[in-house]
């Protein structure tokens, strides 16, 4: 038998004893305040779910399952829809953008740290101030705003970009603001992926005829980047499940949010948190968004291998 | 690091394609700080003349002083509640989400792994997601509008907690040897070892937490129902969504709000950098 190192046969239940409230101390905290604000409501809200919960989270009118009914027929799922359209932009634009901006910058030998530095950059701005500028200054929809103005160069009519739902010209506003938020974190992501790609590799390739550029990039630089690549893909596809900051300033207005461009947490915090109060038609709309969420990153799980550490 | 051999190196022009191309981009990356700058030093009328120009006809300085004079826009106490949230955030996350992962991956303890898997079922659901529960237990507390509110739901991220575990699962296993032969127990080698051993890491984490509590919008606009309670988002947002908007004004409000970030940003890329290449998690 074979004992942990520094230990007689004598010790041994004490050390054991000793190891178990060493890990308590450690991790108690923390998991004390995990159950409380993540399990509890989550179980909570299982439960007012069933109820018809307005105005109140200690109903007594249970419903049975004609909450999550009315959800998945509602306007919810018309929500649903809208994020659809959204990440059907977002994504693949974030991937191009990043993945773009990643190999020139890699390949570069003078300033490429303040290139990185400038696409990196607006990760430190928030969306409200995103949304600021893009409201008030590039996308106003009167006559001093850039994009009006550049419209004009060309003879074209001034664009109404955030009043108008058709032609829906507010997807360009809120797709060009998240992706000037978020390419330059993805962009570092594939900067790690492109540094550790072997030397060698290319070496080989080289030996082999294969012309710089693209062929090297279509069989060398993207088939190695394939762990990021998924990666890239699944987390901006997650962070676009949540949008909310950008929707919420670029589209609200004093009089009320508008009838169109709903993604789930704005269409979920104004029946929850708005005039209705609708707890039980909210939980059970943030419950159907938590399992969709799961789905898709346990899938993300079966792609990455789960828990290994992969960027 | 140029990570291709002589023969595959592009040539002269490629280069200079590369440069220009880069160059736009660059420029077109920084339009909006400059917007930003550009509108708070403009008056109202140059802001919104039909005739766009790229500089201001004058500079305003003043308007800094408006802003902050201004009776219906808190905004310095704004910046304070966000300096404080961070803060607190940033550390008590550091604090707790490293106590669990250290424990988690050097103590041994028999149901360690269940407590494991408890832990990573939160991952797969964002926290956003479930503002509405969070919410009803908030609010049931009577946390609403309080310091307390704002700061506390934050602070057991299940993502860095993983986090931790994972790092210290790499971390060379002879310092922490050498510390339990001097006699210390887990609780000493932790503090005079471990923690000291990591400041790399650590800092890497705080530099994204701080970034992301600093920039969060959601939870302080759910929580922050009074004045008393704004961040910088929530004061920013209820003008931006306001009836009337005082252009300027706001993006004097909005330049001072990134200004914290630019500057932690600009000192500690580094950290910064190198935090989210190891865990790809979003600030």
């Amino acid at each position: 038998m074979r004992l942990p190192r520094g230990s007689d046969l004598s010790g041994l239940r004490l050390q054991a004893s000793a190891r178990s409230a060493a890990f308590w101390l450690f991790v108690a905290p923390f998991l004390i305040g995990l159950l409380i604000f993540n399990y509890i409501p989550i179980g909570w809200s299982a439960y007012l779910s069933f109820f018809d919960a307005q105005g109140t989270v200690t109903p007594d009118t249970f419903v049975g399952l004609s909450n999550y009914a009315d959800m998945l027929t509602g306007p919810f799922a018309q929500s649903l829809l809208t994020f659809s359209v959204f990440a059907l932009f977002i994504v693949p634009l974030t991937f191009a953008l990043a993945l773009g901006l990643a190999v020139a910058v890699n390949r570069i030998r003078f300033a490429r740290t303040f290139f990185r530095s400038v696409f990196f950059l607006p990760t430190a701005c928030s969306y409200v101030v995103a949304a600021m500028v893009w409201k008030l200054s590039l996308f106003s929809g009167v006559r001093f705003g850039l994009a009006n103005t550049v419209l004009d160069w060309f003879g074209q009519d001034p664009v109404a970009w955030l009043s108008n739902p058709d032609p829906p010209w507010y997807w360009v506003v809120l797709v060009t603001a998240r992706l000037w938020l978020q390419v330059g974190f993805y962009m570092i992501l594939f900067i790690a992926g492109l540094q550790r790609i072997p030397d060698s590799l290319y070496e080989a390739a080289f030996v082999d005829g294969a012309k710089p550029g693209w062929q090297v990039f279509r069989h060398v630089t993207f088939p190695q980047l394939r762990p990021t690549s998924i990666a890239v893909l699944l987390l901006s596809l997650i962070a676009a499940y949540q949008a909310f900051d950008e929707f919420y300033n670029l589209l609200g207005t004093a009089r009320g949010y508008p009838d169109f461009g709903r993604p789930p947490l704005v269409y979920l915090y104004y029946l929850a948190l708005g005039q209705t109060q609708d707890y039980g038609h909210g939980s059970a709309g943030a419950l159907i968004l938590a399992l969709l969420i799961a789905l898709v990153t346990l899938a993300q799980g079966r792609l990455l291998g789960f828990g290994r550490q992969e960027a | 690091m140029d990570k291709q051999p002589v023969g595959l190196r592009p040539g002269v022009v490629g280069t200079s394609l590369r440069y220009l191309a880069l160059t736009v981009a660059a420029l077109l990356f920084l339009l909006p700080f400059y917007l930003i700058v550009r509108n708070g030093l403009s008056t109202e009328a140059d802001i919104t003349s039909p005739e766009w120009s790229l500089f201001p006809s004058s500079l305003h300085w003043e308007n800094i002083t408006e802003l902050f004079d201004d009776p219906s826009v808190p905004m310095a106490h704004a910046l304070w509640n966000s300096l404080v949230i961070a803060v607190l955030q940033t550390g008590g996350q550091l604090l707790l989400g490293s106590l669990c992962g250290y424990g988690l991956a050097r103590i041994p303890y028999k149901h360690a792994n269940k407590i494991f898997y408890l832990i990573v079922a939160t991952l797969m659901v964002p926290a956003a997601v479930t503002f509405v529960p969070s919410f009803v237990l908030v609010s049931s507390l009577g946390w609403v509008s309080s310091l307390r509110g704002l700061v506390i739901p934050g602070l057991f991220a299940g993502f860095t907690a993983f986090m931790f575990r994972q790092y210290f699962l790499s971390f060379p296993r002879e310092l922490e040897e050498a510390a339990r032969i001097d006699g210390l127990g887990y609780w000493g080698t932790y503090w005079r070892i471990v923690v000291p051993n990591s400041c790399g890491f650590f800092a890497a984490v705080a530099v994204i937490q701080f970034i992301g509590s600093w920039n969060a919008f959601l939870w302080p606009l759910v929580i922050g129902q009074d004045e008393d309670a704004w961040t910088v988002q929530v004061a920013m947002s209820t003008f931006l969504t306001a009836q009337n908007v005082n252009i300027h004004e706001l993006f004097v409000a909005a330049a001072v709000g990134i200004l914290p970030l630019v500057l932690v940003f600009v000192v500690l890329q580094r950290f910064l950098v190198r935090g989210v290449a190891e865990t790809g998690i979003k600030g």
